[in-house]
């Protein structure tokens, strides 16, 4: 890659709680972006300066301590402080994910449609899944993933909910091979809007990006690595020039 | 008044039947006409809102595909319904739901409003009988006496508080009191101070001309405690026959230093001990207690357990990358009506305590990667839960020290009456009053102040900010200032530092444990900068004041002087404590084993064995815990073809790693074998940390250990004698395996006295911790089967010792022959087995450890969903075939080896072949006379997953 090409620009937007912002700005550094880290409390003084950036992330954790429900309060901060901004970043092509915490936060704030609640089971849950793209090409993230993911879910809230027409429309990636974790709608665990440049997903693609991450790597079993999500919103940037 | 709102989700319904049938299993009969038992959030607000105000707080809050919102007005006489009960926070509690919500209400533009939380549960019975019954499942389960209010005739009230502050000094007369009237001083304020101590403690005032304040009384009590100053540990003791012990910190701190590893960087003088990991890390780790609150409020307890243990590695400047957790309970079958009063059902104690590790540490967002839960009656009355936390910080950082006139500062939480007198609560003996009056010393947790810190310091640190730091841990600022200052002094002015709520006494601002607190020594030139990156995360920071160079501690308060004492008496005035140990006798052995009927029975009592408390798969904990977030975890608690095999120890590899090591965590717990010989059970812990880490991959040159004693009351002749068996053994055995403990701590007086005045101590019990390095991680090795076709190599020969071992526990009996000890040459056998992985000549390995080695194979052929068949020659079982199938005896690991393999194997590691892994998912067993057992995997998994009880024999 020439040197003197820049890289494209990642903003990962944190809340207080917020945690896995450093893991997905390691697989966006990956992936081939440059990452800031920035508040969202600053973002909401200062909405402009979303449009610094070329891609936008909305990272995962437990942000407010979900304190009010999941993405509730960030979700509010959201739709009050930048909603707009938002709306503009993606009416200029510019690819934004919600992840996990992030998610949650896009379907309160209303960028995302649908609802997430309290899995299933009733309790928080830490284990691998499976995906597979609903739709590739309903999302700029998922062109290309023909083959399933495999990553991590981590959550107690992660129960997509909505119509028919709804997941219809909007289904990204579904659980497979009966790994669905918390009892979602059609297996539903991301959704796209209409323009296919927001993305929303419950389980951690940013857990994935290393083949030792496996978590039967040490069995010699290494596929469904996750980069490539992150490399595709990386492409969408690159191709938009 | 106010308005209230109550959001209830819509899958409340299923989520209350849920929980009623919880409630039948652990409260039985009672509430066995309890068919549900539904809750909805409640928020109070201490004023009426507009008809507007609420649409759009309903608007911005609660989500109508999922939830319904109702709003009331009520009086405080307005009556509740039969079977609705109210729970709110009592004033002073920390409420980040209320505060939320008054955030929310002022992000849509409303004025200013404020709310506390609280749940509204709704009893699905018929009878009234029933109605009560469920209230009795609401307080038994849902409901903290201490922390919660219940309403449950009128609706619940909010409490907020609005006390004045009180600026009351107390002098407290101490020269004036004979020595029973000074006991009962020590007594009534829970000073928990020696008879020498309190003489001590009143010569000095006398020689001062002078009476202590109240201040002054606790920043003793706090410095001189067992938790702070473990005046056991540093105690002269003598044997009951008149020979002289090494004090025991001494002789283990002698023997880190006899080893004298290259790569400890700092060993007990920090609070977190500290090796080398690579190029550009140094890893630190400290493993901590906190029974005595788990066992009043087991939440609230074990949050802040991993808050303060996470605190601790804050508190070497490094950055938290993972935390462990062992925990010890009673049995979960206790009958209720068997507990001493005031002590919580072992159901809920493990309930709590579980949810309150994961709370932490999800929400912190740190990986828990290791731990062990183990069940035993010793434990009922006094849960222990052992917190670990491992860190990174840049390799050979060094901090400038605290300096006359650098500034004091505290960064993070506010400070309020939670955790006042925690580390003399933690060194006595409880009783059925505990709960009551150590209210005050439950901590409350807030994981997401303590990660925005983190995130300060990380930033500060790479700065060079800061000269020195230390946490706000068990004597709240006292401890941490009085530390820093022991050798200057400080002038300390507490009037700016933030407060939760108005109302606390100027001692109590002094000592309150309030949660989430580092304080630094920072140079008065950075202190602006500091502020500002303190502004950018949103977090607190406080003045309070700056190092002297005379040694004098001097602490103000609204004007008064509250404290002013030499460190020197402080840190140095204590009377060493002066102790006698006995030489424990070993319980006799009852119940002998009838080794036909074993032999007849083996595979039933597998199945037993698979599913002890001790063996078991905690899965169903473990899944509640994120051991995946920073994306370093290389070996994962299960693991595994169906990834719910067990793992010997975790593996992490930190992403931002370049040097392809990887950092190991094994534990080894010991506590069936303490009270027949504590020496060898130590010996054995070590073994079985060592090991656990050599059977994934890690360098027996390179590990450190950390020890952790829980035990009884030392000043019990025996149970001291015990202590210093445990400690001789750990000496020991950090010598044979040359791995130098770099941090420990104990914690004593677990003890509980009942009514009737007799103690129940729990049983002697020794957490050991290896950290160590894995110089390859892609070369990690796991434990699960991976071939069939390969051979199962047992190396370190068949077992021998079956006295406390699992196989006792499932016949009910303690039965004769030795406890597992050290295994001679066991190094060695370490190194031979770890330069076969870095041949890369092992598919897999496992510990023999609880459960022997059948249950060992096993859980290796659960792991890889495969079967075994093990050939075994009568002949040549040291012990038998008994102590073979499930003895326990240190220093054995099976390996699973190719056959082309197997030659270069067992020339290196002396071991020998004694079976092999197949495809038929059953596992068998041979003699020479024949097969002795035949297990379907499928059984093997059912048991493992707890499903079994074994019945005895016929």
């Amino acid at each position: 890659m020439n040197a003197n090409v820049a890289k494209p620009t990642a903003v990962v937007i944190t809340s207080p709680g917020t945690n896995r912002d450093h893991d997905v700005a390691f697989a966006l550094e990956l992936a081939g972006a440059q990452v800031d880290r920035v508040a969202l409390s600053v973002l909401t003084k200062r909405p402009e300066q979303l449009l610094d950036y070329q891609m936008a992330v909305f990272a995962g954790g437990f942000s407010h301590a979900d304190a009010l429900g999941a993405g509730t309060l960030s979700g509010l901060r959201i739709s009050n402080g930048i909603g707009d901004t938002v709306r503009t970043f993606v009416a200029t092509g510019r690819p934004v994910i919600g992840i996990c915490n992030g998610f949650q936060m896009l379907v309160r704030s209303g960028l995302l449609p649908g609802s997430l609640t309290h899995n299933a089971s009733g309790r928080f849950v830490c284990r691998w899944v499976t995906l597979a793209a609903a739709n590739p090409d309903r999302s700029v993230w998922t062109r290309n993933i023909s083959s399933a993911i495999q990553c991590p879910v981590a959550h107690g809230e992660g129960r997509y909910v909505a119509d028919p027409a709804t997941i219809a429309e909007h289904q990204a990636l579904r659980y497979v091979d009966g790994t669905d974790p918390n009892g979602s709608v059609e297996a539903t665990a991301g959704v796209t809007d209409a323009t296919g440049l927001i993305l929303g997903l419950m389980p951690h693609p940013e857990n994935h990006v290393l083949e030792r991450q496996h978590p039967r790597y040490l069995r010699g079993e290494a596929a469904g690595l996750a980069l490539q999500l992150f490399r595709n919103g990386v492409d969408h940037v690159k191709a938009r020039g | 008044m106010g308005n209230r709102l109550e959001v209830t989700e819509q899958s409340a319904r299923e989520t209350g039947v849920r929980l009623a049938s919880t409630a039948r299993a652990v409260l039985g009969e009672r509430v066995a006409g309890v068919a549900a038992i539904e809750g909805s959030a409640l928020y109070l607000l201490d004023r009426v809102v507009s008809q507007a105000e609420a649409e759009l707080l309903t608007r911005s809050l609660v989500d109508p595909a999922t939830q319904t919102a109702h709003w009331s007005t009520v009086t405080a006489e307005t009556a509740l319904q039969p079977g609705t009960v109210e729970v709110v926070l009592r004033a002073g509690v920390t409420d980040p739901v209320g505060a939320a919500f008054e955030q929310a209400a002022a992000m849509v533009g409303m004025a200013p409003v404020r709310v506390r939380s609280g749940q509204r549960y709704r009893v699905g019975a018929e009878s009234p009988t029933d109605l009560a019954a469920g209230r009795y499942a609401i307080e038994a389960l849902l409901r903290n006496e201490i922390v919660d209010e219940l309403f449950a005739t009128t609706v619940a009230q909010a409490r907020f508080t609005t006390a004045p502050d009180d600026v009351t000094v107390e002098i407290i007369p101490v020269r004036s009191l004979d020595a029973v009237a000074l006991h009962g001083l020590s007594r009534t304020r829970g000073l928990a101070l020696d008879p020498e101590e309190l003489v001590a403690l009143q010569d000095y005032f006398r020689s001062i001309d002078r009476d202590p304040t109240d201040a002054e009384l606790e920043t003793i009590a706090q410095t001189w405690s067992e938790h702070c100053s473990h005046k056991t540990f540093r105690a002269a003791i003598t044997w009951d026959d008149g020979t002289q012990v090494v004090p025991l910190l001494k002789q283990l701190r002698d023997s880190t230093d006899t080893i004298a590893a290259s790569f400890v960087r700092s060993a007990f003088v920090d609070n977190a001990g500290i090796i080398a990991f690579d190029d550009r890390f140094d890893v630190a780790i400290k493993v901590e207690t906190h029974n005595h609150p788990s066992a009043v409020e087991p939440f609230g307890g074990a949050n802040t357990g991993v808050g303060g243990v996470i605190r601790d590695v804050l508190g070497v400047a490094a950055d938290p990358i993972a935390t462990t957790d062992i925990l010890c309970f009673g049995p979960l079958d206790t009958p209720a009506d068997t507990l001493p009063a005031g002590v919580l059902h072992p159901f809920r104690v493990r309930q709590g305590v579980v949810a309150g590790v994961a709370d932490y540490g999800n929400k912190l967002g740190l990986p828990t990667v290791a731990g062990a839960v183990v069940h035993h009656d010793g434990f009922t009355a006094n849960p222990l839960v052992f917190c670990g936390c491992i860190g990174l910080r840049p390799a050979g950082l060094q901090l400038e020290g605290q300096q006359p006139g650098h500034r004091i500062i505290a960064i993070g939480g506010a400070t309020g009456r939670d955790g006042i007198r925690g580390a003399t609560f933690s060194s006595t003996t409880m009783d059925a009053t505990t709960g009551d009056v150590a209210g005050a010393s439950v901590q409350i947790g807030d994981p997401i102040i303590e990660k925005l810190v983190a995130d300060v310091l990380v930033v500060a640190r790479d700065a060079r900010l800061f000269s020195a730091i230390t946490d706000c841990g068990a004597g709240g600022f006292s401890s941490a200032i009085g530390e820093l200052a022991a050798e200057l002094g400080a002038d300390v002015d507490l009037d700016t530092a933030p407060r939760k709520y108005a109302g606390l006494a100027p001692w109590e601002v002094w000592l309150s444990e309030a949660q989430e607190r580092m304080v630094l020594a920072v140079p008065s030139g950075h202190v602006a900068a500091l502020r500002s990156i303190c502004t950018d995360h949103g977090v607190e920071m406080c003045d309070l004041g700056s190092f002297r160079n005379d040694g004098q501690l001097i602490v103000r308060c609204v004007g008064s002087t509250i404290v002013d004492l030499p460190g020197s008496f402080l840190h140095d005035g204590r009377p060493q404590r002066q102790m006698v140990a006995s030489h424990p006798t070993a319980p006799e052995p009852y119940g002998g084993r009838n080794d036909d009927a074993i032999v007849a029975n083996a595979a039933q009592i597998l199945l037993a064995v698979l599913a002890h408390s001790d063996v078991r798969s905690n899965e169903d904990i473990v899944r509640g815990y994120d051991h995946e977030i920073m994306g370093a975890t290389i070996s994962r608690p299960y693991q595994g073809a169906a990834d719910d095999g067990p793992a010997d120890a975790a593996v992490l590899a930190p992403v931002r790693s370049t040097s392809g090591r990887g950092l190991t965590i094994g534990i080894g717990v010991g506590y069936r074998t303490g009270d027949i010989d504590a020496y060898r059970m130590a010996c054995a812990s070590i073994d079985e940390a060592v090991r656990n880490a050599v059977c994934v991959g890690a360098d027996p040159d390179q590990i450190a250990l950390l020890d952790n004693f829980s035990w009884g009351d030392p000043r019990r002749p025996e149970t001291l004698g015990k202590l210093v068996q445990a400690v001789r053994g750990c000496v020991d055995g950090a010598a044979q395996f040359q791995a130098p403990f770099v941090s420990g701590k104990d914690s004593l007086n677990n003890e509980y006295e009942t009514a009737a005045g007799t103690c129940r101590s729990i049983p002697p019990t020794l957490v050991i911790t290896a950290l160590a390095i894995v110089p390859d991680a892609l070369r990690t090795v796991s434990s699960d089967a991976k071939q069939a076709g390969n051979r199962i190599v047992l190396v370190g020969g068949h077992g021998v010792d079956l006295r406390g071992s699992v196989l006792d526990s499932v016949l009910g009996i303690d039965g004769p022959g030795s406890v597992p000890g050290a295994s001679v040459d066991a190094a060695a056998r370490y190194r031979a087995v770890h330069q076969a992985m870095r041949s890369g000549l092992v598919r897999a390995a496992h510990d023999v450890s609880d459960g022997g080695l059948l249950s060992c194979v096993a859980e290796m052929c659960i792991g890889g969903r495969l079967g075994a068949r093990l050939n075994l020659v009568d002949g040549s079982l040291p012990n038998g075939v008994v102590a073979a199938l499930f003895g326990e005896t240190s220093g054995r690991i099976v390996l699973e080896v190719e056959p082309s393999d197997c030659d270069a194997v067992l020339a290196l590691t002396g071991g020998e072949v004694i079976g092999s892994f197949e495809h038929e998912a059953h596992v068998v067993v041979t003699l020479s006379q024949g097969p002795v057992l035949d297990v379907g995997l499928a059984d093997l998994l059912h048991a493992w997953r707890g499903h079994v009880v074994f019945g005895g024999f016929a």
